[in-house]
């Protein structure tokens, strides 16, 4: 913990006595901030007010028949699905990964590490090629699940793969580093007093990464019910059955049907806006740790 | 508990960090691991421990053989250089917690276990921090909760890694002797490791002396004071003065008398407080010159600058304050040395 407070306290005192370096004249100071809110007013504020305002266009009224369209009810259904069975699996994804590599010396762990970050670097499009190449009709196994009438792609299993593989890298980006900040020597303590294994993860490890792992769950869900180009290559838009929510927004819009795009994307945009005050949250009191 | 080490060896990669080590420590002891840094004296705590695994050799722990036997079997304590509590626990969980872990039917009771941490932190004199959280505490508190926490499961061995190599200098002194009475209190077989040879000497029963993986030699501490049985030693343990034969006139060897009856080597080390001076009369039959002196305390060390045909090193030599005095030495001044004793190598 004292590794932890030092640092801090002198980085704070680098940026008061930066400030006074930095102390450029008032004029730029000013158009530096009023162009970096016109910024974020023109381009974030903007168009979330706007997603409001067009889903509320024709009255609460219509929003509300819009959300309880049979489509949309089950987009949300199977968003929700998407996101129950993605999170905990990248979760114990995250965590196994991050474990053994910090925890672990084996050749190839810096090709592991790099590999972890592959679908940040690879259009998510590609990610759901992939899948569609693997077990499309043509793929290499579209025959062998014919056969047994299996369906992945232009289903929710395609969706579930394909957002697993997008999401994969949130809880172990957010656990490797801090675990190696850590070190080990609190876990080897806690195995000479004669814990186990598992004793020795939940009561010593878990408690000092559940910040940081809460915060990647956290964004690995946000992505993982917003997450578009992938799902759409692997879904088929089949209304009432693979669209997700994003889609929906899509197929609605595609539609001409303004209120109901924008009630699936306000429930995005509420879905993002409940994320960044969780992640704030978090956040604060992974510093106050 | 005894501790017999057999024919330890352990590479990483293609370093090896320890080659066939043969230990014995006795029941009851206090012994000192000691080496210059990448000696291999923390690996071989660590294999003790069972946190490092060996290519080769047994630990055996009271006459059982522990080799194979996990880091939580052992019924080791072990304590940390930068103590390693538990950040998230209070003082008193991080005592607990080797009780709390305890299976089901030889878990002891909360009653007990809350007296037990009680009276280990007053063992510790630290019973009025127990509700405290690590980062409330001093680095010398730390440790002593670290050593009362690895005290809590009873280990049969106690073993500390440079038990106080984070600690100031002054609070590092306290501990020390601290250390070696509460040893004495309990009696639990003990290894410390550690890089400082002062350290060793003070607190240890029995040193080990390491070097490149190999033991140098192992002894009571006044043993390998006075009879280091190789340079290594000689020079790791105390200040010593090196005469390469090769590289000094043999008239002035005799002169102060390093060469006598009992010369056996070519390499002589001599030890500053072996090394005795006289103000000399002349110019003539002096031997060495008055370069400098420093303050130890209640000695003086003196820099002596040889007067002889080669080009040399300063000679370190100390006496006591009070022969300092009676000397009147200035700097400048010519001297007479004479060596009565040093230790001989090849």
């Amino acid at each position: 913990m004292n590794t932890h407070t030092i640092p801090h306290t002198s980085a704070k005192d680098t940026v008061v006595r930066q400030q006074h370096a930095l102390q450029d004249p008032k004029w730029v100071r000013w158009s530096l901030i009023a162009i970096a809110l016109g910024f974020i007013t023109l381009f974030i504020c903007l168009p979330l007010g706007l997603v409001i305002y067009q889903a509320l266009s024709k009255g609460i009224e219509a929003y509300w028949t819009a959300l309880t369209q049979a489509d949309t009810l089950a987009a949300i259904r199977l968003t929700l699905l998407v996101a129950i069975v993605t999170v905990p699996l990248n979760t114990l994804f995250g965590i196994t990964a991050a474990w053994a590599i910090t925890r672990f010396e084996f050749k190839g762990k810096s090709f592991l590490t790099t590999l972890i970050d592959l679908p940040f670097s690879v259009s998510p499009v590609i990610s759901g090629f992939i899948f569609v190449l693997l077990f499309g009709a043509e793929g290499w196994f579209g025959k062998l699940l014919a056969t047994y009438d299996i369906k992945i792609i232009f289903s929710a299993p395609g969706i579930i793969l394909a957002t697993l593989f997008v999401t994969f890298p949130f809880v172990a980006r957010q656990l490797i580093p801090l675990m190696q900040e850590m070190g080990h020597q609190e876990e080897e303590a806690a195995l000479s007093l004669g814990a186990s294994g598992w004793k020795t993860f939940y009561s010593v490890t878990l408690p000092n990464i559940k910040w940081a792992l809460l915060y990647g769950v956290l964004l690995c869900n946000a992505r993982a019910m917003g997450e578009f180009g992938a799902v759409s290559v692997v879904s088929g838009h089949i209304r009432g059955l693979t669209n997700t929510l994003p889609l929906n927004v899509e197929v609605n819009y595609n539609d001409y049907d303004v209120v109901g795009a924008f009630a699936s994307a306000s429930i995005l945009a509420g879905l993002a806006i409940v994320t960044l005050v969780l992640k704030t949250l978090l956040e604060w009191k992974q510093a106050s740790r | 508990m005894s501790i017999i080490l057999s024919d330890i060896s352990k590479n990483f990669g293609s370093f090896a960090a320890l080659h066939n080590i043969n230990l014995e420590v006795p029941e009851g002891e206090l012994v000192a691991l000691l080496g210059p840094s990448g000696c291999g004296k923390t690996t071989l705590l660590r294999i003790i421990a069972g946190l490092e695994h060996t290519d080769q050799g047994s630990v055996i722990i009271n006459g059982e053989n522990k080799t194979s036997q996990n880091v939580s079997q052992r019924g080791i304590g072990f304590v940390f250089q930068h103590y390693a509590l538990f950040r998230h626990m209070t003082v008193f969980e991080n005592v607990a917690f080797g009780l709390r872990v305890k299976p089901r039917h030889t878990r002891p009771s909360n009653e007990i276990i809350k007296k037990k941490v009680h009276a280990l932190l007053d063992l510790v004199q630290l019973d009025w921090l127990h509700d405290r959280y690590p980062d409330q505490l001093s680095g010398g508190q730390r440790q002593r909760i670290a050593l009362a926490r690895a005290l809590a499961v009873e280990p049969s061995v106690l073993l500390l890694d440079e038990p106080f190599g984070a600690l100031d200098a002054s609070v590092r002194k306290d501990l020390r002797l601290w250390l070696r009475n509460l040893h004495h209190d309990l009696n639990v077989t003990s290894i410390f490791v550690t890089h400082d040879q002062e350290e060793a000497m003070e607190v240890a029963s029995q040193v080990v002396v390491l070097n490149h993986g190999h033991i140098e030699q192992q002894g009571s501490p006044s043993e390998i004071y006075d009879n280091p049985t190789n340079a290594f030693v000689s020079r790791f343990i105390g200040q010593t003065n090196v005469f390469d034969l090769d590289e000094h006139d043999n008239e002035w060897l005799r002169n102060v008398g390093i060469i006598n009856a009992n010369s056996t080597g070519r390499i002589a080390h001599v030890r500053p407080h072996d090394i005795l001076i006289e103000k000399s009369e002349s110019h003539q039959d002096a031997t060495a010159t008055l370069k400098d002196w420093q303050h130890l305390g209640a000695l003086i060390r003196l820099e002596l600058v040889k007067n002889d045909h080669h080009a040399s090193k300063s000679l370190f030599a100390e006496m006591p304050k009070e022969q300092f005095k009676a000397l009147a030495l200035k700097i400048g001044d010519v001297v007479k040395l004479k060596i009565r004793h040093a230790h001989w190598f090849h």
